[in-house]
């Protein structure tokens, strides 16, 4: 694909569409997943099924004044939510949502979103440091100490799905996965890797998603019980709107990148009528699955959190590496 | 690249336009550089830190090594700058400013020493006769790996001895500390 300038805006206009239109109707369907599971009706007067809540609740946000509080860093406190939703944006531009449709693939495709996706934990440290708030700073705390625990786990079972494949290039980890469902990465049958351990490896890597976009039952970041809000107690307005929507378009992002390295993308299960719809089929019913969780699972405590990873999850992603390896050798 | 062919083109020219970015992101990474050193806050010199590894990345990215430039923001921005929040945390979590006058280093001789190693480096820039190859490999994952394990697998082992130097280090230094 040629890379002209009207290409490129088309590409960036339509990420940035996909992420803000997705991350305002996300919060719809949490909200009415919610209400379902607590039987309540939810947002349902605005429009029909309470379709026109998120923007109503944009422009309410954009009409608030934007304080910043006294003593807090204010150059830093106001990088810090734009540095939420950046990472997340950026990373659509390299994400293949069908084998046409991807603004510009790149032959190091895995790595560049786990690098952008690193970004993020940046992003509610300075939050946490800039508020001069020690609820902020403790929940900043936390917030690292969590990126850096599942970030590891996450990247090795990552890892094991590129050695599997023999490339980064997320369109070459899609087409080796597309002939049949026995050829997805989560049960590897028929392919490269007969490795009956994978199962295991996609849920590492889908609790790992779950816990770097700090989603419950890992959102120890804003445990609103212990910390009010945490990172974004101090923010209002838009601030904290763009923090709520980065969160969603991190979502979709780990949603995105479990459906390519695990689910085949966007080929069928049975080889019939591969394309964007499958793609965007598997990808909702993982974000529903997350939906699912947050209302399900109660909140964890810190250590379990960490335990989860040093002691179960990264032993296990290493065996798997260890292991994936070892059968790709042997066959 | 040296600085008198690059005034030289159009700036809507090819190489105008890589002058423009090569320039834009050494701009970034000086402009980092000299808020990670002379902000008196320490969050504020972490955030200079990794608008100048962003910087670095660019440039890399710049030279046609899409995989570096990655790496550069995964192990850089993602692990050490995070490392580094971590000893800011356990060292000055109130976020104290910096007290008290400059240290003489800080001051005449940091700049001395500054100037020579640039002027150092910018002679050899200049004198040096840079040979244009052309493109050796793409740069991938897979070309990078065969060659740390098989020309250079020299070089990569005894970066992981420097690697276990440093983590036998940290067990010595916390060991001190746990016996006092």
């Amino acid at each position: 694909m040629r890379l002209t300038l009207l290409n490129v805006i088309v590409a960036v206009v339509i990420a940035i569409a996909f992420a803000a239109v997705n991350a305002a109707y996300l919060v719809w369907a949490e909200r009415r997943g919610a209400a379902r599971i607590q039987r309540r009706p939810g947002p349902n007067i605005n429009g029909p099924f309470g379709l026109l809540q998120p923007p109503l609740d944009g422009i309410k946000l954009m009409a608030k004044q934007l304080t910043i509080p006294g003593g807090a860093d204010r150059i830093l406190f106001i990088i810090a939510p734009i540095l939420a939703m950046f990472p997340a944006i950026t990373s659509f531009v390299t994400i293949p949502f069908s084998d046409t449709i991807v603004a510009k693939n790149m032959n190091v495709g895995v790595l560049m979103i786990f690098a952008f996706a690193s970004l993020g934990s940046m992003s509610l440290l300075i939050a946490g440091f800039s508020s001069r708030n020690k609820y902020s700073m403790m929940s900043s705390v936390r917030a690292v100490s969590q990126a850096v625990a599942y970030e590891i786990p996450m990247l090795i079972t990552a890892i094991t799905v590129v050695l599997i494949t023999g490339s980064p290039d997320l369109m070459e980890i899609v087409r080796q996965q597309s002939p049949s469902i026995l050829h997805w990465n989560i049960f590897p049958l028929l392919g490269n890797s007969h490795n009956i351990l994978m199962p295991f490896a996609f849920l590492i890597f889908f609790v790992c998603t779950l816990a770097e976009t700090n989603r419950a039952p890992f959102d120890l970041g804003e445990a609103e019980s212990e910390l009010v809000a945490g990172f974004h107690t101090e923010y209002g307005s838009m601030g904290f709107g763009l923090f709520f929507m980065g969160e969603y378009a991190n979502i979709v992002i780990g949603s995105c990148m479990t459906t390519i390295l695990f689910l085949g993308g966007w080929s069928c299960p049975f080889g019939l009528f591969p394309g964007v719809w499958w793609f965007i089929l598997k990808l909702y019913l993982l974000i529903a699955t997350f939906i699912w969780i947050r209302w399900t699972f109660p909140r964890t405590t810190i250590y379990g959190l960490l335990n989860l990873s040093w002691k179960i999850l990264i032993p296990l992603s290493l065996a798997n590496l260890l292991l994936t390896a070892g059968l790709i050798k042997v066959f | 690249m040296n600085p008198s062919t690059l005034a030289s083109p159009g700036l809507f020219t090819v190489e105008g336009l890589v002058g423009v970015v090569f320039l834009t992101m050494a701009a970034i990474t000086l402009i980092g550089g000299m808020i990670a050193c002379n902000s008196d806050r320490l969050v504020r010199s972490l955030s200079g830190l990794v608008i100048c590894f962003v910087g670095v990345a660019g440039l890399y990215f710049l030279l046609n090594s899409p995989f570096v430039s990655m790496m550069q923001i995964l192990i850089y921005v993602g692990a050490i700058t995070v490392t580094i929040s971590f000893a800011i945390m356990l060292a000055a979590p109130e976020e104290k400013r910096k007290i008290g006058p400059p240290s003489l280093f800080s001051g005449p001789l940091g700049f001395i020493a500054a100037a020579l190693i640039a002027g150092g480096f910018a002679t050899l820039a200049v004198r040096t006769e840079w040979t244009v190859h052309e493109k050796i490999n793409d740069g991938s994952m897979k070309v990078i790996g065969l060659q740390l394990l098989t020309d250079h697998s020299m070089v990569f082992e005894l970066v992981s001895v420097v690697l276990l130097v440093a983590i036998l280090g940290a067990l010595v230094i916390a060991r001190q500390g746990r016996e006092q």
